[in-house]
């Protein structure tokens, strides 16, 4: 590891006037992603601004949504998670899997327990790994990308490999997406790393939308999958998946697996996250 | 006695090792210690134009940057493969030239280019990248078969065609007459993948030159320190022998990767001598992949032919050997005679031929893995008899039963001569523990979840304890494979024994006490093993090819012999009676059938009090031994694996994993099924997980754990082992060795079952779930071809 400069930030704006005064400074969040980077000898920022201590970037928040006076009970609940909440949080929150189940399942199957309890939900979303599980929920739920400045809607954020909306001395504070009406995540591990070899999220908003978003499996990021949409839009079942025809067009081959290999995942995912 | 031979004593060393107090190479500090760094090529093939140190010289703290001219000036040697082997037209191997640290050419990526030495472990590095290195990229070649085409790139100058070696055993022509008279023949192509040996601590060295005593020492991460200081003294020339100490002290873990001399120890010793600071070095994970000597990687191909009775009449094998971009220390045995003799199996068979063509590529130098060589002959031949035996219509089983060799000893036609086994027991064994019977019912109740069950077969043998000095000598070995030991019973009682076997896991302070203690029927923590230090230990040829408990214990038993021939005598003079009527039990020597003993530490103190021994006697109660094995060894065992495979994604779940082996005795059954759990995990990794992936330009793909799969805890099952023993003949303990017959055995076991789940057998290892689904989708389009 290269020497750095190591600051603990007390507030996100104390952490964003840290970032602009530094040289070549990061954010550090879980450090899951970026202290193995940084030992590896591939990154070398100048400075590290530790969010660890900003108790305001942590926890859940759920808004229950009034219609006409009665509480609404499938879905439509507003979610908000701080950037600094960790998957095991996610995971293991006693409100939100009664809202949400599919977002603790998928925070409860990141890495191992060591990264569950490091790892946090602004570094994952962040880093925008193109194999990690966050993105692909964040996409299918239509969320929006909360930080110092701004918010940004998922469907502008993710801008493929490792490049988001972010600037430069954006700091995320959290995202937030309504509960949907149904939905499911079926995540196929790398056998090596255990990230996604091909995630594939569903879901139907309570207005009726559908999106369905893929992680792992494309070339360039996190897509959202039209003909599979379309298919489950029309009929949300098994069925009408099984008549998609999945092309390997635009999907990564690598050691573990080539795009034929992945556009199978894909459908098999699909099904599976339906069940 | 509770704790001798055959009882589950708690491993001694477990107390350090789960508490964090283990000490290895890295934890220690040596005085004035600097710290090593080494700068690599990142190419796998390159001519080095220039060198530019400036920069790191001139940083602060940085003590000195040191390359390859300098080494070779200051007369350091080359690299020694210690195995010579002939090729089938009598030359000798074409061994190209390896310096520590490359002059000219670079052959791999992280060929050690210079090493730098500061005040730092990062500082070092930090250095090491500010050095400077033109290259001009050559051609690059990475797989065994693109490496023997006409007009490939070539390695080494001395190696025509990257050929190092030619070379056959067996005869060809009775075997090529006995395949073309066959009722059925049966070919197969196969390859055996390239591993990472991956031992938790990563290699490390601490090497001190001690000016005003002229002495230099090394702390290093070794399976047989005196090895490397025979090798170090006598053919790198860093040090005289006499001036050498190497300890080994607690070491994570091998698997045949520690055995070798590396450049970083010998760069290390001679920039500690140029510098005059302690310098450590320890290997980073990525330079273990970089660096740390790979294993297997074989293509081959197979024929093995039956008479119409099913019996074997003759099997041809042709093998290229991968063994990188230069020869390891034993690289070219374990290819050869660790591999080709061993092609008979447990099997009858008259007609054996075998041809290998060991290969330079620009890959990392390939050596002894976990089984070396062994789990490579295992592989052709269970993978082929259970091919033969779906091609044929019979049960896998009873084929192999119907051609095991029953009678002892056995001569194969390739060199070994199998001295005892009961192959029948192991295989029945084993089907009743897996309940082969119900497999039918179990594969229908699984097809009714939508999985494809499948069953295979491997019954494995191999040679270990290795070996007979004068037998290795003749076929080529630089040195002789006995073991020393030395037991020294102390003026109270207490007793050190001294080994040149070295534990890296294996739990040796456990069983070496064990055998001590059952023999002099005292309690194992009056009992103390001493190994890794070339100072203590008088010497040792150390641990690899599971020889610790069949050559190094029978060592010790040799030391034991003298020393329980000295107490009686000693007794006997004492308590005034025959030395026949002498005997040792529950802590004392007693003369039997009388009330007349003397304590067990009474004898010693007599020994080294002197007052009153046996006129002419030596004082003091110290034996030592060499002892030097007759046989190898043959440990053999029948594993069956049973498999599921999800047809949607290529999932493929271990469900059921049965061992039945036979290794003689067993010492210590607790620590047995450990190295029998540990070996299979490493031979479902091959099958299943592991992979060395280069791309075209020789850059290793899987050098990180987020590429190269280890196998972990759920991916593997609850292990069912058994033992059907008999026992050696060849050795005292009648012991045959367990350190790597899980390794050997189980890889064709599990691809046996895969290939029986999915109906291809055109699968090769490992079979990851993407390999399995496409091996299924090959079966899918010829079905609906037909
Ligand atoms: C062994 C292992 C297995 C893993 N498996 C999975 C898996 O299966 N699925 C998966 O999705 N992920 C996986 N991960 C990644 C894990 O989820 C990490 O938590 C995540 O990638 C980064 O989160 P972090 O909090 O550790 O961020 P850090 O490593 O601290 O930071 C990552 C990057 O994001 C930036 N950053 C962090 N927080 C913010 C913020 N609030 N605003 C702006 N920038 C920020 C940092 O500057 C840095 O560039 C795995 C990681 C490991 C080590």
């Amino acid at each position: 590891m290269y020497e750095t400069n190591f600051h603990k930030a007390s507030t996100a704006q104390d952490a964003a006037a840290l970032l602009a005064k530094s040289d070549d400074g990061k954010i550090l969040a879980g450090g899951q992603t970026l202290i193995p980077t940084m030992k590896q000898r591939l990154a070398a920022p100048s400075d590290l601004i530790d969010l660890s201590q900003v108790s305001a970037l942590r926890g859940i928040t759920i808004t229950k949504r009034k219609k006409m006076g009665i509480m609404k009970a499938e879905g439509g609940e507003t979610i908000t998670i701080g950037a600094m909440t960790t998957h095991s949080e996610v995971a293991g929150d006693a409100e939100l899997v009664k809202v949400c189940p599919v977002i603790c399942q998928l925070a409860g199957n990141i890495g191992d327990p060591a990264v569950r309890h490091r790892g946090t939900i602004g570094g994952s979303v962040a880093n925008n790994d193109p194999a990690a599980d966050y993105p692909a929920a964040l996409l299918a739920l239509g969320a929006t990308i909360h930080t110092n400045a701004r918010e940004i809607a998922a469907a502008d954020y993710f801008k493929g490999m490792f490049a988001t909306a972010l600037t430069d001395d954006e700091i995320i504070t959290a995202v937030s997406f309504q509960a949907p009406a149904v939905a499911g995540y079926g995540k196929f591990p790398n056998p090596a790393s255990r990230y996604a070899m091909a995630g594939v999220f569903v879901a139907k908003s309570v207005e009726g939308d559908v999106r369905v978003a893929v992680t792992g499996a494309g070339d360039n990021g996190v897509y959202r999958h039209a003909g599979l949409e379309a298919a489950l839009s029309a009929d949300w079942s098994a069925a009408s998946v099984e008549a998609v025809e999945v092309s390997a067009d635009g999907l990564m081959s690598d050691l573990h697996g080539n795009a034929a290999y992945r556009a199978n995942l894909i459908k098999v995912m699909t099904k599976r996250a339906l069940a | 006695m509770s704790e001798g031979i055959g009882a589950r004593v708690l491993r001694k060393e477990d107390k350090r090792f789960i508490t964090g107090k283990g000490r290895y190479t890295d934890d220690i500090v040596e005085d004035n210690q600097a710290y090593a760094a080494f700068v690599r090529s990142p190419h796998a093939h390159a001519r080095i134009v220039s060198i530019d140190t400036t920069a790191a010289m001139k940083m602060e703290g940085v003590e000195t940057v040191l390359m390859g001219p300098e080494l070779v000036a200051d007369g350091i040697g080359n690299i020694i493969c210690g195995w010579g082997v002939t090729s089938k037209d009598g030359s000798p191997m074409n061994m190209g030239a390896w310096s520590a640290l490359a002059t000219e050419k670079v052959r791999y990526v992280g060929d050690a280019v210079a090493i730098v030495v500061a005040d730092t472990k990062s500082l070092a590095k930090l250095a090491a990248e500010s050095v400077v290195v033109t290259y001009e990229e050559l051609p690059v070649v990475v797989g065994s078969v693109e490496a023997l085409e006409k007009g490939a790139p070539q390695l080494h100058d001395n190696a025509p065609g990257n050929l190092i070696f030619d070379w056959e055993i067996g005869d060809l022509a009775p075997t090529d007459a006995a395949l073309a008279a066959a009722a059925h023949v049966t070919e197969l192509d196969i390859t055996n993948n390239r591993l990472a040996p991956n031992p938790m601590e990563p290699r490390s060295a601490i090497a001190t030159f001690n000016e005003a005593e002229d002495h230099y020492t090394l702390y290093t991460t070794s399976q047989n320190p005196h090895v490397a200081r025979l090798v170090l003294s006598a053919f790198y020339n860093v040090a005289p022998e006499h001036k050498l100490r190497v300890i080994a002290p607690d070491v994570g873990g091998g698997f045949g990767s520690k055995i070798y001399i590396y450049p970083e120890e010998i760069a290390c010793l001679w920039a500690a001598m140029k510098s005059g600071r302690s310098i450590k070095w320890t290997s980073d994970r990525t330079e273990a992949f970089l660096t740390d000597a790979h294993g297997r990687d074989h293509v081959s191909k197979a024929k093995i032919g039956f008479d119409k009775d099913g019996m074997i009449v003759g099997l041809k094998v042709e093998t290229k050997a991968n063994l990188g971009a230069y020869m390891s220390l034993f690289s070219s045995a374990v290819p050869t005679y660790l591999y080709a003799t061993l092609l008979s199996g447990q099997y009858n068979i008259a007609n054996i031929y075998c041809n290998v063509q060991a290969v330079y590529t620009n890959t990392v130098p390939v050596d002894a893995y976990r089984g070396a060589g062994r789990p490579e002959a295992c592989y052709v031949i269970e993978r082929i008899m259970e091919t033969a035996a779906r091609e044929m219509g019979v049960d896998p089983s009873e084929l192999r039963a119907k051609n095991f060799v029953t009678s002892f000893p056995h001569q194969t036609p390739v060199i070994m001569a199998y001295d005892s086994g009961d192959f029948a027991a192991n295989q029945k064994q084993a089907q009743d523990a897996a309940d082969v019977a119900g497999f039918a019912v179990r594969k229908s109740e699984a097809a009714t979840r939508g999985k494809l069950r499948g069953l295979g077969y491997s019954n494995y043998i191999e040679a270990c304890g290795i070996a007979p000095s004068a037998a290795v000598g003749s076929l080529g070995a630089g040195v002789g494979l006995w073991e020393s030991a030395e037991v020294r019973v102390n003026p109270v009682g207490t007793i050190e024994i001294l080994t040149g076997s070295h534990s890296h896991g294996q739990g040796h302070e456990t069983t070496f006490a064990q055998i001590v203690a059952e023999r002099f029927d005292l309690p194992t923590e009056n009992i103390q093993i001493v190994h890794g230090d070339t100072d203590k230990v008088q010497f040792g040829m150390g641990t690899y090819g599971s020889r610790s408990g069949a050559v190094g214990m029978s060592a010790i038993v040799k030391a034991m012999d003298k020393v329980e021939a000295k107490v009686k005598k000693i007794a006997a003079h004492v308590l005034e009676a025959g030395e026949d009527d002498i005997v040792i039990e529950g802590g004392a020597v007693k003369v039997a059938g009388t009330d007349k003993q003397m304590l067990w530490h009474e004898v010693g103190l007599a020994a080294y009090t002197a007052h009153n021994i046996p006129e002419g006697m030596e004082p003091g109660l110290k034996e030592s031994a060499f002892y030097d094995p007759t046989n190898f060894t043959f440990p053999a065992g029948c594993y069956i694996c049973e498999v599921e495979v999800d047809p949607e994604t290529g999932v493929t779940e271990v469900v059921q994993f049965v061992a039945s082996d036979d290794f003689g005795t067993i010492i210590n059954p607790m620590i047995v099924e450990g190295q029998v759990h540990g070996g299979i995990a490493q031979g479902i990794g091959q099958a299943m997980f592991e992979n060395v992936v280069y791309d075209d330009a020789g850059q290793q793909l899987s050098a990180s754990y987020m590429d190269y799969t280890m196998p972990r805890a759920d991916d593997l099952p609850n292990y069912s082992v058994h033992h059907s023993s008999t026992t050696c003949p060849g050795n005292p303990l009648g012991m045959k060795g367990c350190g790597e017959a899980g390794a050997i055995g189980s890889p064709p076991a599990v691809i046996n079952a895969i290939t029986d789940a999915i109906g291809n057998n055109n699968l090769s290892m490992p079979a990851t779930p993407a390999a399995v689904w496409t091996a299924l989708q090959d079966v899918s389009i010829k079905l609906a071809a037909e």
